[in-house]
């Protein structure tokens, strides 16, 4: 019985402008502990909207199902007890903060996190030596430290970042929306080798991505298709080959 | 200026004038401001014309002493306490390069009522000059009230000569429902720097009708910037002349503003030779039912070539119920400058709140991460790191 991420008919809409628009039409999804799955869509589906649901962001307002993560229920949590529970979401656009030294921001990240979980803060000095490790393995240079938080940054350094952000605060189940996209080849492996490396029993992914590319460095347990704000395809990692080759248009027609 | 654009009597009025004996003529004529007066529109003075302000009470070494005690005063060359309107002897020291003065006669500016209301009750504040050439590092000019009902009309006057500098950091506080209204008459000679960093932390129940006014000799420098964070209602006006070419000005300042309080910052800088430069950034954060104002004038002569003037003020809106009125004035009649003035209102961004809150931050936090990057280009205008981290710690505690 899988206790860590259930979701279950879960439904939301946004407000466009005055109009509620139904974007989740009842998405049903399990992730088992240790597994990493891909979403696959066309563009409008809703995929983001589920990473940003998932990761509690409020604009969106869920109108049916639920999710429940670790046994508790995720909807009801704020951001910041989602994050400290061990949900991260790499940001398919990561949001710029001018004014926000970057080092700051991680520290104050990873100590509300560790606080959070019970955990001792990190010093000055413990937290710049973790840190240094994961920028080398990311290939960042430290002056990005020094930035404000994504300000200047090229695509790929935001990406990189986000990474960076995800290593420190070690969550237990991560939905990266779009993180390969802009990326060029040498990007995207440093992308997927911080991935992988956090792969192990206790941790989760859920990999949202247009392109196949992304899941020949993060090769995953399972791949659905979301089209219209639903689950209409699950299978293996082959199913992402398929897509490739033949596109979304026979899964579409499947499901019609 | 004429009847119905002041109030005529009030108790407030009546005790001013009473008290202010053979100097409240003008006091008297012009009466206390209403909103109908331009320069007071935002900033109404009504709640204030309804109590009868005394003169304030000595306080004793011992209060003034606790009082001092519970404020974390920097470290300096210099030090001038006054309380309750008096120079604490005892604990004011100034260094050697400070030297005692007398005290010129100044412009009365008499169409501003913070200055007739300290001509008409004025009492001596701290009279220095800075000798010619000489750096004198920081003067900590603290100004404390306690008491109910009383104001104070400090007056100060601070001379720096050719070529001297002199850090002051003007930190005004209290407790009680007090009026202060301290004039500061600045003199920068020739190559002079004056930094003037003040913070205003008065009483919550206070009311602070300040103004500065600062003559700019050639190549001189009167750098301020002045954080309002305290009082029920407060003013901090600056008039400054930039009299010969290459005099710099710079009026910044942070205004935080909440519960019904409000905060206003008014300035006029008069380029009255060429070649000068003026710079105005000004950042309001304000929370509940929060008021803020900015009134900035730059005023540019005929012989006023190449004048450089900027001004700047953005207002952070935390809440529906908040207010900010912002009014930049520019008066040109040199054909060859180059003045500029921006406003921007704004409230968080969701999205910038949302990826704090996403990796842990507690929205709390997030939030208050958020304002102090709203205000850190501000902050970083004061050149001063210990003041600066004073007032960072005024605006994080």
């Amino acid at each position: 019985m899988n206790d860590f991420l259930k979701i279950q008919g879960l439904e939301a809409r946004i407000d466009a402008d005055g109009t509620p628009k139904e974007i989740l039409k009842g998405i049903d999804l399990e992730i088992p502990k240790g597994e990493i799955h891909a979403i696959m869509g066309p563009n409008g589906s809703g995929k983001s909207t589920l990473s940003y649901v998932l990761s509690g962001r409020d604009d969106y307002e869920v109108t049916g199902g639920s999710a429940t993560f670790k046994g508790q229920d995720l909807l009801a949590l704020d951001p910041e007890e989602r994050a400290a529970l061990g949900v991260f979401l790499a940001f398919q656009s990561p949001v710029e903060l001018p004014g926000v030294n970057n080092a700051n921001f991680l520290r104050t990240a990873v100590n509300a996190v560790r606080r959070a979980r019970g955990e001792d803060e990190l010093d000055a000095v413990a937290f710049l030596k973790a840190v240094r490790a994961e920028t080398k393995r990311l290939s960042m240079s430290d002056e990005m430290l020094k930035r404000a938080v994504n300000v200047g940054f090229s695509g790929g350094e935001k990406k990189r970042n986000e990474v960076l952000q995800m290593r420190l605060l070690q969550p237990s189940f991560a939905i990266l929306d779009e993180t390969d996209s802009g990326l060029d080849i040498d990007a995207l492996r440093i992308v997927a080798d911080g991935v992988n490396s956090l792969r192990g029993p206790d941790f989760s992914a859920l990999v949202i991505t247009h392109h196949q590319r992304l899941l020949d460095y993060i090769v995953p347990d399972r791949v659905h298709v979301m089209a219209k704000g639903k689950i209409i395809f699950s299978g293996g990692p082959e199913v992402a080959k398929t897509l490739e080759k033949q596109g979304y248009t026979q899964f579409l027609e499947a499901a019609a | 200026m004429s009847t119905g654009t002041a109030v005529q009597s009030s108790p407030a009025l009546s005790a001013f004038v009473g008290r202010a004996a053979g100097h409240g003529s003008v006091l008297a004529e012009r009466g206390i401001p209403t909103r109908r007066v331009e320069a007071w529109r935002y900033t109404p003075l009504r709640a204030f014309t309804e109590t009868v302000w005394n003169e304030a009470p000595a306080l004793s070494d011992h209060d003034v002493q606790s009082l001092l005690d519970a404020l974390a005063l920097p470290k300096a060359e210099s030090r001038a306490v006054f309380a309750n309107g008096q120079e604490a002897a005892s604990q004011t020291r100034l260094s050697e390069n400070l030297v005692r003065s007398q005290g010129e006669a100044v412009d009365p500016l008499e169409d501003r009522f913070s200055a007739i209301l300290n001509a008409a009750l004025r009492q001596n504040g701290l009279s220095i000059r800075v000798p010619a050439g000489v750096a004198a590092g920081t003067l900590v000019l603290v100004s404390l009230t306690s008491g109910n009902a009383i104001s104070t009309h400090l007056r100060h006057q601070i001379v720096l000569e050719d070529g001297a500098s002199l850090t002051v950091f003007d930190f005004n506080a209290g407790d009680g429902q007090y009026v202060t209204n301290p004039r500061f008459d600045i003199v920068v000679g020739k190559g002079a720097q004056l930094n003037h960093v003040k913070l205003q932390r008065e009483g919550a129940d206070a009311g602070h009708l300040a103004l500065v006014y600062a003559s700019v000799d050639a190549n001189g420098n009167y750098d301020s910037f002045t954080l309002n964070q305290g009082s029920e209602l407060a003013r901090h006006e600056v008039v400054a002349t930039l009299t010969q070419a290459h005099a710099q000005v710079h009026v910044n300042g942070i205004q935080i503003v909440d519960g019904t309080r409000l905060n206003d910052l008014t300035s006029m800088i008069h380029h009255a030779a060429p070649d000068c430069g003026s710079r105005q950034t000004v950042k309001t954060v304000l929370s509940e039912s929060g008021q803020g104002v900015f009134q900035g004038k730059i005023l540019v002569d005929r012989v006023a070539q190449k004048t450089d003037g900027y001004q700047m003020n953005q207002a952070l809106l935390l809440s529906d119920k908040a207010q900010i009125n912002s009014k930049p004035e520019l008066e040109i009649y040199a054909d060859d400058v180059k003045c500029s003035h921006g406003a921007t209102v704004g409230a968080l961004d969701d999205e910038q709140l949302f990826y704090l809150r996403s990796r842990g931050v507690p929205e709390a936090e997030a939030r208050a991460i958020l304002v102090q990057a709203f205000l850190l280009d501000a902050l970083d205008l004061v050149t001063d790191e210990t003041l600066r981290d004073v007032l960072i710690r005024s605006i994080t505690a």
